[in-house]
């Protein structure tokens, strides 16, 4: 017996408990599974861009926090590298160690809350989510102890940043590594093979390899299909080319490659912070740098390897006090560019845990 | 009644009229019965809420409710009164009388089956003879609310919840039937009385411990337990199929499917870990004990397994479990026929290695592929 079946539309988001945010998705399903996906943007549209272009270039420094909020250092860390760049400032030695270790901190944290999110909308009911915010909680503390802000950091500036370690810092972040490797190993302990998590995310939502690279995706998106591609090796900002670390890679793209991914980066990040905290030297903080930074016309990009991709801005000067245009490439919008392909033919279940896989930040997509 | 083998020497003892506890077929048996039953299920949900907010809590590395009342324990009392005071909203798209029906459907069933559910010995409101098969078909009725509540509601995200309900209840009642259908055979009685009388010498979990591991595993996704939640998963469905309820119809779906798991877990007690057979203590305190300890593996499980797919969970209930299932009922047959007075101690180890060995291989094809079925 045949039954007359016919698709029909539903609304996931804006306001939806697995969206990450305000994303709207409109799928059409044919009983449990997507046959077609629409994304739709927008829903925190801020107009940062063009913010930017009314502000001194410091003045700009905290609208870029609020682009990955969960990742506001490392968007920090690139605008100030574009402005830099464009203006030729140099950096003094303790400086770019302070920005390799926040950095670094940033990642670890701002991976916890993508892996804790993704078991969440995998359906684990809050435990392994607030562990992984328990976890996050020391290095915001030692972030509340830097620079006296919990989220939204604004800690970087043109030519160095805003303060010096305090004398407790450094001890507290060495506790702070064995601590953290031993909780890492302890999750693993309890999710790597878990059979239901293996079930669900193993196999599902696969991203080729060559689509990945076609459509731009960075970060962990793109290593979870097996490419060996990190800017921190591929084009070396600061100064990473002085630390030993591995790039860890998925084999096919699904979405337990980039839980994975992401699990083994935080433990790459710990190695990154014992070797800056062994190496960093005394100094300046801050470079010559003026009140108001006039670069000379002309344009800049600088990028750095966020937790979710490629953080980039295109800084244009006309010589004035003001960027004339800021661009800002957001990983988590390139990434989501293959959304529908990923998602159609999977069922509901596995929208929400593909989605989830890429753990994006919604004011990074809508800027 | 049917004449099966029995476990224990004097077999039909219970079958012959013997002096219980508690009188039957008085009005003021009813009357108390019925008193107790309600009250008992109220305070127990009420117990299992405060329980399942706390013990999530302290699985995740939080504190939970606690500032209501010591610990934290008049906290469910206010979130009811909350809720009586509430405004409930209709749907513009629901239909009404089917709306408002939905949440009783659910609830009244879950008072219904206790009826059978011994407290002590012969201390229940009815000895039906057929009590598993009671229990059986008056808890299934629920399903048909759960059905009724996401169709009248009008809300796509409700539908897509009641479907799979469905689909999960009908899929496991196989299943979990035939898991009970072994302790039926072991006890040679339907009637949950007798059944706990037999389990004076041995507990039937040790006896049948795939018949317990099935009956839970199917337990949990009957009543919509994690890892089976996705009738009501939160981080997809928003709520399921109650989506659109508010105030005390709400609280009528809470009620009901916290009801359902003190049924859950009673029957569990009942039928595998002898009920309210225990040294020392007295009898119901006995009961309640492994209620507690059977709803404390639930919340367990809640807190630390994510949850499955739809198929995964189809799969899981006709590759994996009605199979097991059948196995079960038939190495209990050939046990039961080869020790007709009672059965061995030595079949203990036995069926506990069985039952090991069929669940990893089990698991083992499960993790190879056999769990995805392609719809």
């Amino acid at each position: 017996m045949q039954l007359r079946t016919e698709p029909f539309v539903l609304n996931i988001g804006p306001v939806h408990p697995s969206t990450h945010g305000v994303f709207r998705m409109r799928a059409t399903l044919d009983g449990e599974v997507v046959v077609d996906l629409e994304p739709v943007f927008g829903y925190l549209h801020r107009g940062i861009e063009k913010l930017a272009e009314e502000r001194t270039y410091s003045g700009v420094i905290p609208l870029t926090d609020r682009l990955d909020y969960v990742a506001s250092i490392t968007n920090n860390l690139a605008y100030v590298l574009a402005v830099e760049k464009l203006a030729g400032i140099t950096v003094p030695e303790r400086a770019e160690y302070i920005r390799v270790i926040t950095s670094e901190m940033q990642r670890i944290a701002a991976h916890l809350v993508s892996v804790g999110s993704f078991l969440n909308d995998a359906g684990a009911y809050f435990t392994p989510f607030l562990y992984m915010y328990r976890e996050r909680e020391n290095i915001v503390d030692l972030f509340d102890m830097l620079c006296g802000q919990r989220l939204l950091y604004s800690y970087m500036r043109i030519g160095g940043v805003s303060q010096d370690l305090p004398d407790e810092f450094l001890p507290a972040l060495r506790k702070f590594i064995p601590h953290m490797r031993s909780r890492i190993n302890e999750y693993d302990w309890l999710l790597k093979e878990n059979e239901i998590l293996l079930a669900r995310a193993k196999g599902v939502g696969i991203l080729p390899r060559e689509t990945a690279i076609s459509i731009g995706a960075s970060g962990p998106v793109l290593r979870g299909c097996g490419v060996k591609w990190d800017l921190r090796k591929a084009d070396p900002y600061s100064i990473y080319d002085r630390f030993e670390f591995d790039i860890p890679t998925g084999i096919q793209g699904d979405c337990y490659d980039r839980y994975r991914v992401r699990v083994e980066e935080m433990r790459q990040s710990l190695r990154i912070l014992e070797q800056a905290v062994e190496q960093i030297p005394a100094g300046e903080i801050r470079g010559d740098v003026p009140q108001l930074v006039r670069p000379p016309a002309g344009e800049a990009y600088a990028h750095v390897e966020g937790p979710t991709g490629e953080v980039g801005f295109h800084v244009v000067s006309d010589g004035s006090i003001a960027p004339y245009r800021c661009h800002i490439r957001a990983p988590s919008l390139m990434n989501l560019t293959a959304l529908k392909d990923m998602i159609v033919g999977w069922k509901v279940q596995d929208l929400i845990l593909i989605f989830g896989s890429f753990a994006i930040t919604m004011g990074e997509v809508d800027r | 009644m049917m004449v099966v083998p029995n476990i224990t020497a004097d077999a039909f003892r219970h079958f012959a009229p013997v002096a219980s506890d508690w009188p039957g077929n008085e009005w003021w048996h009813w009357l108390v019965f019925t008193v107790i039953i309600i009250v008992f299920i109220l305070v127990m949900v009420i117990i299992f809420i405060y329980l399942e907010r706390r013990i999530i809590a302290w699985f995740a590395a939080r504190i939970g409710p606690n500032r209501t009342g010591p610990f934290g324990v008049f906290q469910n009392i206010a979130a009811a009164l909350k809720l009586l005071l509430k405004e409930g909203v209709n749907p513009t798209n629901a239909d009404i009388l089917i709306f408002w029906l939905a949440p009783i459907v659910v609830f009244a069933p879950v008072i219904a089956v206790f009826a059978v559910v011994p407290f002590q010995d012969g201390a229940l409101l009815k000895d039906l003879n057929i009590g598993i098969l009671f229990v059986i078909a008056i808890s299934s009725i629920s399903t048909i609310g759960v059905f009724m509540a996401g169709w009248s509601s009008g809300n796509k995200y409700s539908m897509l919840g009641a479907m799979r309900m469905i689909a999960a209840v009908v899929s496991y009642e196989i299943p979990v039937v035939l898991a009970l259908a072994g302790v039926v055979m072991l006890a040679g009685s339907l009637s949950l009385n007798d059944i706990v009388v037999a389990q004076e010498r041995v507990p039937f979990i040790l006896l049948q411990p795939l018949g317990f591991l099935l009956l839970f595993v199917g337990g949990c996704a009957e009543i919509n337990r994690s890892p089976f939640d996705l009738m009501e998963a939160d981080s997809e469905l928003v709520a399921g199929f109650h989506t659109e309820y508010s105030g005390i119809k709400w609280a009528m779906f809470f009620l009901g499917e916290f009801g359902e798991m003190v049924v859950m877990a009673t029957l569990i007690a009942t039928l595998f870990l002898g009920g309210w057979q225990g040294p020392g203590l007295p009898p119901w305190l006995w009961l309640l004990i492994k209620i507690f300890i059977v709803d404390f593996v639930m919340i367990w499980t809640r807190a630390t397994l994510p949850r499955v797919r739809i198929d995964q969970l189809m799969a899981l209930a006709w590759k994996f479990m009605f199979p097991l299932a059948l196995v079960n009922l038939i190495v209990t047959a050939i046990q039961v026929l080869a020790w007709p007075d009672a059965l061995p101690l030595y079949v203990i180890p036995i069926n506990w290695v069985i039952t090991v060995m069929l669940v990893l291989l089990g698991s083992k094809l499960f993790k190879l592929g056999w769990g995805r079925v392609e719809v």
